[in-house]
C-alpha cells in the first residue's frame, strides 16, 4: 500500500486525463497506448511530448516509425502545434525510424542481430534535449520489418529498461485490430509495457464515440472503466472525467432567489449557490418563463447569467422574455447576460460540453440554465448522456456556479420524463410542473420534490401564468393523484369548498 | 585481376559484442574467399557515433552497407549465412567471374 502510495505520477497535462489516471503516468515508467486505426493513438503520442514542454518545461524526443518527421510536422500543424520551433528551441527531437522512401534500400535480413543502433540513437537524442519524455510511434512498423518476434520482444524490452534508467517516461503506441478485442495485433506490446490505456473509437447510433480507458498501471492507483474524450483543432484530446473524480468540494450554505419570491419559500429561502436544479415538466407548463424568471432573478441580484437554448431560436426567446417584462436585450448590452443558441443535432455531445465549458469559462456566470437537456438527450445514447450531465454538473460545481437544467416530459399529465430518470440522481433539487386536472377545468401544479441539505414545503401549489410571469397560490387541497397523472377528488372536496360549486354559490 | 573493381563496405555495429565480432570475421572471410581481399572495410560503432546511425537510419545491428559499386545494399544480421549475403550485396557480376576463372 505504502508503494502504491509513493509511486511518483508524471502529470501528462493532457486536459482531462491526469485526472482519471489520478495524478499522471507513472514515472519512469513505460505505458502502451493501444487504439485501432484513427483511434488518436499518434494524437496523444505528440500531445504528450507537447503538454511536456509547455506546461512543464520537459523536452521530448518522438521516434517515429510510420510517418516521416516532416508528416508528423505537417499533420500536427493542424492542432496549432508548431513541431519545428520546438525544434529550433532544443526542446523537441525526433529520431526517424520510418522506413525510406525508395524501396532499394530494404533491408535483408542474415543470421542474428538486434536493436543497437535505434537504441543509440533514442540515447543519444535524449541526452542531447535532456528529454524527460520519450513517445514511440507506432510499434507496429518494427513488427513488419523484423518478423521475429523473440528478438524484437527482447529488443524492446532492453530499449525500455535503458530508458527507464535514463530517467524518462514512456509512451508507446500499438495498433489493435478490435475495439473490444485483443489489446494489441502481436500481443507483445503489452508485456513491455507497464501501464496500458486503450483509446477507442466506436461508431454508436451513427455517431462517432472516442473513450479511453487505463487498463492497468502497475502498482498506482487509476480510475476504471471507459471515459469520453473528444479532439479540437486548438487543444488536441481531451478526456472528460465524470463527476464522481471531481465532487469533493463542499457544498455552498448561501441561498440564491429563484426569481420567483413565492417559489423562494417554498424551497425554504432560495436555492443554494451552487446547486443544480432539474425543472421537469410536459410543454406548455411554463419552464422556459420559470428560466426567464430565474435568469431576470438572477440579474436583479447582481449576478451574471448564461443560458444555453437548444429548442427556441433567440428571436423567439427574446420576444417570450419580453411578453413577460424581462428585457434580454438590454441584458446582453449591459454584459450581465449571454444567450447561446445551439442546434442539438450540430455536434456530438462531448464536442457540445467542451464547447459549454469554453464560454462558461470565458463568460464566468453565476447562473447558467440549460433548456432544455431533453433535446440534447434525444440526439445522444443514454450513457453518453449521462456522462454530459455528469461532467456538465461537476463542473458547474466547481465554479460555483448554479445551474438549472429543464426536462420534457413525455405525457402532459404526470410521469417523469426520460432526461428524469437518467439524472434524477445527479441533481440537488428537482422541481416539478403538471398539469392537473380538476372540476373540468386543466389547471397547473408546482411541486419541489427534491431539495438536497435543505428543509422545503412537500405540498403541490397550484400556479397561474399572466402577462407577469408565474404566480404560486395556494396547495391543491383535494386533488390526489397529481404526480400519477390519476387525479381524483377527495368525495367531500365539494362541501368544503374550492370547487366550481362553491366559486358558483 | 586489375580491372576488378574496390568494394568499399561500412558496417554499423553496436559494441564490441560477440555477434559483432562475429559479422566482422564473417564478412572478412566473404572477402577473401570471393573478392580476393579486393575491399575496403570501415566499422562503425554507433554507441560513439550515434549521429552517424541517425543520418544513415540504422536501426538494427549489426547492418552492412554496400557503398560501392552502386546500387547501394544493406544486409542486416551477423552474416553467418555467406550465400545470402552474397545474392543480398548484388556486387556485379564480372568481379564474380574474373575471380573464377
Amino acid at each position: 500500500m505504502t508503494q502504491a502510495a509513493s509511486m511518483q505520477k508524471l502529470e501528462t497535462g493532457i486536459p482531462g486525463f491526469d485526472l482519471i489516471a489520478e495524478g499522471g503516468l507513472p514515472a519512469r515508467r513505460a505505458t502502451l497506448i493501444a487504439g485501432t486505426a484513427g483511434s488518436a493513438k499518434t494524437v496523444f503520442a505528440t500531445q504528450f511530448l507537447i503538454a511536456g514542454i509547455n506546461e512543464e518545461n520537459e523536452a521530448g524526443v518522438f521516434v517515429t516509425f510510420e510517418d516521416s518527421p516532416e508528416d508528423i510536422r505537417k499533420n500536427m500543424a493542424g492542432f496549432g502545434w508548431e513541431i519545428g520551433n520546438w525544434e529550433a528551441k532544443g526542446k523537441w527531437a525526433f529520431v526517424d525510424a520510418a522506413p525510406e522512401p525508395d524501396s532499394e534500400s530494404a533491408t535483408l535480413l542474415v543470421g542474428q542481430y538486434d536493436l543497437g543502433a535505434l537504441l543509440a540513437r533514442i540515447e543519444y537524442a535524449v541526452q542531447k534535449v535532456d528529454a524527460k519524455r520519450v513517445s514511440l510511434d507506432s510499434l507496429n512498423a518494427l513488427f513488419v520489418k523484423y518478423p521475429d518476434r523473440a528478438i524484437l520482444r527482447a529488443e524492446l524490452f532492453r530499449i525500455v529498461a535503458s530508458l527507464k534508467k535514463l530517467g524518462v517516461t514512456v509512451v508507446f503506441t500499438g495498433e489493435r485490430d478490435d475495439d473490444y478485442g485483443a489489446t494489441t495485433r502481436f500481443g507483445i506490446e503489452e508485456f513491455v509495457a507497464d501501464n496500458a490505456v486503450i483509446l477507442r473509437n466506436v461508431l454508436i447510433n451513427e455517431r462517432r464515440r472516442r473513450t479511453v480507458e487505463i487498463l492497468k498501471f502497475r502498482g498506482a492507483p487509476h480510475q476504471r472503466g471507459e471515459y469520453p474524450f473528444t479532439i479540437t483543432n486548438g487543444e488536441g484530446i481531451i478526456v472528460i472525467p465524470l463527476s464522481g473524480i471531481e465532487l469533493t468540494q463542499s457544498s455552498s450554505t448561501v441561498r440564491i432567489p429563484s426569481g420567483i419570491p413565492e417559489l423562494d419559500e417554498l424551497a425554504g429561502g432560495g436555492f443554494f449557490r451552487d446547486s443544480i436544479i432539474l425543472l421537469s415538466g410536459a410543454t406548455g407548463t411554463g419552464k422556459t418563463l420559470m428560466t426567464t424568471q430565474f435568469l431576470a432573478g438572477g440579474i436583479a441580484a447582481g449576478e451574471r447569467c448564461l443560458l444555453f437554448a437548444f429548442e427556441e431560436s433567440r428571436e423567439q426567446l427574446f420576444r417570450n422574455a419580453a411578453a413577460w417584462g424581462v428585457d434580454f436585450e438590454g441584458m446582453e448590452r449591459d454584459k450581465k447576460l449571454k444567450v447561446v443558441n445551439q442546434y442539438p443535432h450540430a455536434m456530438a455531445l462531448e464536442d457540445t460540453f467542451v464547447q459549454m465549458r469554453a464560454t462558461i469559462e470565458e463568460f464566468k456566470p453565476n447562473r447558467v440554465a440549460v433548456d432544455s437537456l431533453s433535446s440534447l438527450e434525444r440526439v445522444s445514447s443514454v450513457r453518453a448522456f449521462r456522462e454530459f450531465v455528469m461532467s456538465l454538473t461537476s463542473f458547474l460545481k466547481r465554479e460555483e456556479t448554479a445551474g438549472l437544467f429543464t426536462s420534457t416530459t413525455e405525457s402532459l399529465m404526470g410521469g417523469g420524463s426520460v432526461t428524469e430518470k437518467h439524472i434524477s440522481t445527479l441533481t440537488d433539487t428537482i422541481i416539478l410542473l403538471r398539469y392537473v386536472e380538476a372540476y373540468g377545468e386543466m389547471r397547473r401544479g408546482i411541486t419541489v420534490l427534491k431539495m438536497r441539505g435543505s428543509q422545503h414545503a412537500h405540498d403541490i401549489r397550484e400556479y397561474v401564468i399572466d402577462s407577469q410571469g408565474m404566480h404560486i397560490k395556494e396547495p391543491f387541497r383535494h386533488v390526489s393523484g397529481i404526480l400519477s397523472g390519476q387525479t381524483s377528488l377527495a368525495p367531500w372536496a365539494a362541501d368544503i369548498g374550492g370547487g366550481p360549486s362553491a366559486a358558483e354559490s | 585481376m586489375a580491372r576488378m573493381t574496390r568494394v568499399v563496405f561500412k558496417l554499423y555495429i553496436a559494441g564490441s559484442t560477440p555477434r559483432s565480432q562475429g559479422a566482422v570475421a564473417n564478412l572478412r572471410r566473404l572477402g577473401e574467399e570471393r573478392l580476393s581481399g579486393n575491399y575496403e572495410l570501415i566499422v562503425i560503432d554507433v554507441k560513439e557515433n550515434p549521429q552517424v546511425a541517425e543520418a544513415e537510419r540504422i536501426l538494427a545491428t549489426p547492418t552492412l552497407v554496400k557503398e560501392s559499386p552502386l546500387p547501394l545494399r544493406r544486409v542486416t544480421g551477423d552474416l553467418s549465412d555467406q550465400e545470402m549475403v552474397w545474392l543480398g550485396l548484388a556486387i556485379p557480376k564480372f568481379n564474380d567471374e574474373e575471380d573464377e576463372s
